[in-house]
């Protein structure tokens, strides 16, 4: 809640032009952050952020958004949503991941409109569950296809059971947390990585599995395929990402 | 606990992707409940979605999409988010963990079984999935899985005793899965009755009585 009012009330002050736009994009945003991560875009060297503080600057909220984010700055913006209610920070989000979620939903839908209203869901959702993201689980990116997965479930009425990691029967993890976000941080580059080097063949099939929204017996139908040809093109695509992450330890 | 027996790539890749229907992802996600190691392997999948979302060549938006945001978070109001909340301590001495729990409304020691005749039991879990059927079975010590006719997919996961299949032994928290292809038989081990989920591809009324007549024959 702290440092609601002051953003919300800048923002009001642009939104009647009476503060210039500029001014407003850097603005200080207090963050629990790691100093200085690589791809933080700094404007200008004079004004480098201290070690507890991030500048959302406007190079970031206008950057060309097809450079990929550092998943250390979207996690560090996703917490200033869930801490702060920041909307500058949910700009920044918004920008990159909301044309990319109305792709990803139009790839199923082929309708401008739904995959316009489904996009807003999504990010919506970010909005509201911001606080839920837990880096133990994995990065920015893959919690919010998570979302938009689970919302384009929804608009086709299906039902996908999940487990409840709060459930008394749940079986954990004995890793240690703080190592858990470790992994998962520096998980989040390798697989960027290791995806870059997966052959094309098994690249398409997870792609058609991930943003066609079809099983993968109906990828074999499509692409003409035994069964078994499609089985294994996923089963050596997952041992190629898996044998990356294990390369770390 | 010491889970042998894993999902499959390609069924772990149906789940994280949102194509598994309600019956098959019941079971998955009570195995994942159970099993760290696929939850590992799920986030894995998952983060190689986000990879590919970061890559989707992104769509021209219109100029006013932000605009509309903005004014659509304005509405709304602001609410205290939890946060999440800690896992709760283990050892509850529930044998069902969640999701499968609610579906059944009950643990294991609230069941209603039906009998099978021959000292196995079955309760039938519905779920809005037509194309899966669902249920728990008891197989009781020492003896077969009854009433063994299924065509296409099976997926047997253990909750409490344990069975073997030939050389390959299942108990709690692995999951066996089958197809056609398969020849299995298995058989409940001595000592514990075994208490198993299993899903099944939901039979076709056509050919279930044609597997039946055929079954002798084959000695399936
Ligand atoms: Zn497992």
């Amino acid at each position: 809640m702290r440092g609601l009012l002051p953003h919300y009330f800048l923002f009001s002050l642009i939104q009647a032009g009476r503060l210039p736009v500029n001014i407003a994009m850097n603005l200080d945003i207090p963050l629990e952050a790691k100093p200085c991560h690589k791809a933080v875009r700094v404007p200008s060297r004079k004004h480098a952020p201290s070690a507890r503080s991030v500048r959302i600057t406007k190079s970031l909220l206008t950057q060309k958004t097809n450079q990929p984010p550092s998943h250390g700055e979207m996690a560090r913006l996703l917490k200033s949503v869930a801490s702060d209610r920041s909307v500058e920070a949910f700009e920044a989000l918004f920008r990159f991941y909301a044309p990319r979620v109305r792709s990803f939903m139009a790839m199923k839908t082929g309708d401008r409109q739904v995959a316009e209203e489904l996009m807003q869901e999504t990010m919506v959702s970010v909005w509201n569950k911001a606080a839920q993201f837990d880096p133990e689980r994995g990065n920015v990116s893959a919690w919010i296809f998570t979302i938009a997965r689970n919302i384009r479930i929804d608009f086709y009425r299906r039902r996908r059971p999940a487990f409840d990691p709060h459930d008394p029967a749940f079986v954990g993890d004995d890793t240690p947390s703080a190592e858990m976000e470790f992994e998962q941080v520096q998980d989040a580059a390798l697989l960027r990585q290791a995806m870059a080097t997966l052959p094309p063949d098994q690249l398409d099939v997870l792609k058609r599995a991930f943003f066609d929204d079809v099983s993968h017996s109906t990828i074999a139908t499509e692409l003409g395929l035994p069964l078994g040809t499609v089985k294994s093109r996923i089963r050596l695509a997952f041992e190629k990402l898996r044998s990356a992450l294990e390369g770390r330890r | 606990m010491n889970i042998q027996h894993h999902l499959s790539d390609d069924l772990l890749l149906d789940y994280a992707a949102g194509n598994l229907s309600e019956g098959w992802s019941l079971v998955v996600a009570t195995h994942m409940a159970l099993c760290p190691s696929c939850r590992k392997r799920l986030s894995a999948m998952e983060g190689a979605a986000g990879a590919l979302l970061d890559k989707v060549e992104p769509v021209e938006m219109p100029a006013d999409a932000w605009d509309r945001m903005k004014r659509r978070l304005e509405g709304i109001r602001i609410e205290e988010v939890k946060a999440p909340r800690p896992a709760a301590p283990a050892g509850s001495g529930m044998v069902f963990p969640e999701p499968l729990r609610s579906y059944v409304g009950a643990d294991l020691a609230n069941v209603k079984w039906q009998a099978l005749g021959l000292g196995a039991y079955q309760v039938r879990i519905p779920t809005a999935d037509p194309s899966t059927q669902v249920r728990l079975l008891r197989i009781p010590a020492g003896k077969p899985v009854p009433e063994h006719t299924h065509v296409g997919r099976e997926l047997t996961l253990v909750l409490s005793g344990s069975f073997h299949d030939g050389d390959d032994l299942f108990g709690r928290g692995d999951i066996e899965e089958a197809d056609d292809n398969l020849l299995h038989t298995p058989k409940a081990l001595p000592g514990e009755d075994c208490i198993c989920l299993a899903v099944t591809e939901a039979p076709l009324r056509f050919s279930s009585w044609i597997v039946r007549l055929i079954q002798p024959i084959l000695k399936i």
